[in-house]
């Protein structure tokens, strides 16, 4: 076992990692720690863009930006953290333009932005080009720009090292254990200031564009040490995922004009009970409903479960003829094939390698796929932890980026709000964890720190059982999408806290077939699926018993939003009995909540 | 569904004296990625097979492999590409093999991080952004586009017989911010390339540009650094 001391020690390194990496190094000593490489994270495969009210094609502003968000949260955001939010975003934006991001230019040389789902004009209620970009690999450059600057500034990385465990005594919070991958040896990351930036859980579902990495790995670390998770019955399906693999094709698809049609050539996004205002453009809780609609009504393509997304040339300009859409400057909406292949090239690369169809001739076969966890671990604006339903912090722990619940993205996030809650939070996380580390003292170790993790590790490695995790995880993944997904109802969500109870039980009795020390990818993948399986449980059983519909979580038996008993964000707690839940408010500013129309 | 024999090459080194292979018999698809394959062989044959895999769509360079004795992304390899039902996997080449596909990337970033791979502009920065023309923009797009996976340095004789040599991967980064008309720092990173293990290494064999998964130019990309190192002029 080694052990290092740090005043902060950051868990993660995609965008909110690195960003609070960057500002916790600033004025105390930081460490990141990530499972992968940093440049390998999950923000790489963001594509469409970072929301921010710049207005450098028309007029906007930050006030527009927060009032769709609250109304995209569907009134379960915290309406201070998102205007704060929403506030920061233009300065965040330049100071990622500062650090050198190559965004999409305009004619004048300002940073280029396009339309995204929800984001509109609200004199006029018209989409309004909002999402900041670089073509449709925003993320990738998000997640360059901030390694780049971390390896300027010299901050120190411990990469291929997988978190484990917080050192959590009666006095605080004293830090984490990890194991180096390579080796198979135990560190101890002696801390003051905790950053947790482990990203999402996709990997719940079936069908996800998630990264094999995305785990959970926060939540359920931060579950087992008896701190609640925050609204996870609160999932985002998008509704445009490459069929039956999940690759997410982004929305800036459909702000470039791409069209959604079923397998009868209708448009369905205009039909009244959808969208008929800003049709493929509505916020993605409602395009992908009406998506599995259409589907379960036969309308999918040749009968299947699959509809069309098409971004041809003919089609856009047929289609924003047809809707009088305008440039800002008053001339006619039209689009060249060239325009569309400069603007989505990695879009039309994977269609190509994926499913030998190229988007400027063909439509894309997509469905709805796991995409987003708006819940998580609870925090206030600056990233601290919350661990009670009074709003008491826990000193010293901090979440930050998709693992952590703000909340500003309440029950459905909109496009664009995550890459910009990364770089908000980890910015203003790092430098609150560095004030915390700058004025505390460290919390002594305990006798043997490490002893919760590697049990938890031997246990796994010494298990002589005959389950195989691949059946585990695949019976996991498909009850969960079948029936916690982008539609609920009470006896299905049952079924899935059953099955998921079943799952648990047998993976007592799992099989690893490498018993080594180094790169053990084996035990490790079967430590993430208990993740998994812990994040599958408080998430069907959350679901379960919240009893109405809000944003992502759309009940077939309960169908109205119930603000006077349901306007509050849920908290759950893990034990070996199951899950505890209890509520806490929702905090409000100045909106009051109204019915959501497109 | 095609019948596959898939050959992967195998370490472990906690119980191997040395590298051998192991040969598996499966079914796929021909749309199936490679990575599939393997996901399919540690999932249900042996899951002491180790690799580095994570999103699976060709974004975040964890999977590089010589695959068929090309350097490849698994995750953006079908098996329909390959055209034939022998598939061979092993790691790439030029990188201490650790366990099995896993290499020592370290000496990969270390050459990364030589090239000063980050924006370097000092001037006080203006209230808002600072403007590029859509052509200054266009300029050094293409090496934007870099992922980090090792593909193309690790396929590159010249880096196989030296690995001092920067390699393709850190001259694409280098070239990013050379070529950026923001950037002030292009002298310093073009003095840093004008080395006996910079530039000049590269002998225009093509195959990173060939095992490039983002389809970056990068014998072009080196070339222009050529350019700009011997006429000192960024046009």
């Amino acid at each position: 076992m080694k052990t290092h001391q740090f005043e902060v020690v950051v868990v993660g390194a995609g965008g909110a990692g690195l960003m609070a990496g960057l500002y916790a190094s600033k004025s105390a000593s930081t460490a990141v720690i990530s499972k992968l490489y940093p440049a390998r994270s999950h923000t790489g495969a963001a594509q469409g863009g970072i929301g921010a009210a710049l207005g450098n094609h028309e007029k906007d502003s930050p006030e527009w930006h927060t009032y769709d968000t609250v109304k995209g949260s569907d009134y379960l955001g915290d309406q201070d953290a998102i205007e704060f939010m929403c506030k920061e975003a233009p300065s965040i934006v330049y100071e990622l333009e500062h650090m050198g991001l190559p965004f999409n230019r305009t004619e004048e040389g300002k940073i280029a932005q396009r339309p995204f789902g929800g984001h509109t004009n609200n004199d006029t209620g018209k989409p309004v080009m909002r999402a900041c970009y670089a073509a449709d690999r925003t993320g990738h450059m998000i997640l360059q720009t901030l390694y780049q600057q971390s390896i300027k500034n010299n901050v120190q990385f411990y990469d291929e090292f997988q978190v484990l465990d917080i050192i959590k005594t009666e006095e605080g919070v004293a830090g984490v254990v990890a194991l180096e991958i390579a080796t198979g040896e135990m560190h101890v990351f002696h801390a003051k200031s905790i950053i947790f930036a482990t990203g999402g859980w996709g990997r719940v579902w079936e069908i996800t564009s998630n990264a094999f990495a995305y785990t959970g790995d926060g939540v359920a670390i931060t579950l087992r040490r008896g701190i609640p998770a925050q609204d996870m019955e609160f999932f985002q399906f998008h509704p445009t995922g490459i069929y039956k693999m999940g690759i997410l094709i982004t929305e800036g698809v459909r702000g470039e004009g791409g069209i959604l049609l079923n397998g009868k050539g209708e448009r369905f996004m205009e039909k009244e009970g959808n969208a008929p205002s800003v049709k493929e453009l509505a916020s993605r809780d409602v395009v992908s409903r009406a998506m599995y609609l259409e589907m379960k009504e036969g309308n999918g393509v040749d009968g299947e479960r699959y509809l069309y997304l098409d971004v041809t040339p003919e089609t856009v300009n047929k289609y924003a003829a047809l809707d009088g859409r305008t440039n800002p400057d008053g001339s006619p909406f039209m689009v060249t094939g060239e325009e569309i292949l400069s603007k989505l090239p990695d879009i039309i690369d994977f269609c190509e390698t994926y499913l030998g169809v190229n988007p400027v001739t063909d439509p894309m076969p997509v469905q709805p796929t796991a995409h987003y966890g708006m819940g998580g671990i609870p925090t206030d604006k600056f990233g601290q932890v919350v661990v009670d339903k009074e709003r008491n912090t826990l000193p010293g722990l901090f979440a930050v980026g998709e693992n952590a619940c703000v909340s500003v993205h309440g029950a459905n996030r909109l496009g664009t709000n995550s890459l910009l809650d990364l770089v908000v939070f980890g910015k203003f996380s790092g430098i609150k964890a560095a004030e915390h580390a700058n004025a505390a003292e460290f919390i002594p170790l305990p006798e043997n720190p490490t002893a919760f993790a590697e049990a938890q590790l031997e246990t796994l490695r010494n298990s002589e059982g005959n389950e195989r995790l691949s059946d585990i995880a695949t019976e996991m993944k498909e009850v969960m999408f079948e029936h916690v997904g982008v539609f609920r109802v009470e006896e299905g969500m049952q079924e899935a806290v059953e099955k998921i109870k079943e799952l648990k039980a047998r993976f007592k009795n799992i099989k690893i077939d490498d018993k080594g020390k180094k790169f053990n990818m084996d035990l490790l993948n079967a430590w993430e699926l208990s993740n998994l399986l812990d994040i599958a449980e408080v998430t069907a059983v959350s679901a379960l018993e919240r009893k109405e519909s809000r944003g992502a979580h759309a009940r077939d038996d309960f169908q109205e939003r119930e603000d006077a008993e349901w306007m509050k964000h849920t908290l759950a707690w893990l034990d070996d009995d199951g899950v505890k839940l209890d509520y806490k408010d929702v905090i409000f500013t100045r909106f009051e909540p109204k019915k959501r129309v497109y | 569904m095609k019948k596959i024999t898939l050959k992967l090459f195998r370490y472990n080194p906690e119980t191997d004296k040395k590298p051998h292979y192991d040969t598996f018999k499966l079914e796929a698809e021909p749309t199936d990625r490679v990575l599939d394959l393997m996901e399919k062989v540690k999932g249900y044959e042996d899951g002491t097979l180790s690799f580095r895999r994570s999103c699976a769509h060709g974004v975040c360079g964890s999977c590089a492999m010589r695959i068929n004795g090309q350097n490849m992304l698994a995750c953006k390899t079908l098996v329909q590409d390959l055209k034939t039902n022998k598939i061979t996997v092993e790691p790439i080449l030029g990188l201490p093999v650790l366990k099995d596909m896993i290499v020592d990337m370290e000496p990969f970033f270390d050459s990364y991080k030589r090239v000063m791979p980050f924006f370097v502009n000092d001037e006080p920065a203006p209230s808002q952004e600072r403007y590029q023309s859509v052509e200054d923009r266009e300029r050094f797009d293409d090496t934007t586009k870099c992922i980090l996976c090792g593909a193309c340095t690790t396929s590159c004789p010249s880096f196989w017989s030296n690995d001092e040599y920067v390699g393709p991967a850190a001259i694409v980064n280098a070239h990013r911010f050379i070529f950026d008309s923001r950037d002030k720092g292009a002298a310093e990173r073009l003095q840093i390339l004008n080395d006996q293990f910079g530039v000049y290494r590269c002998r225009t064999i093509f195959n990173c540009t060939v095992a490039c998964p983002r389809e970056i130019q990068i014998t072009q990309a080196i070339g222009e650094v050529k350019k700009a190192i011997a006429t000192g002029n960024l046009e």
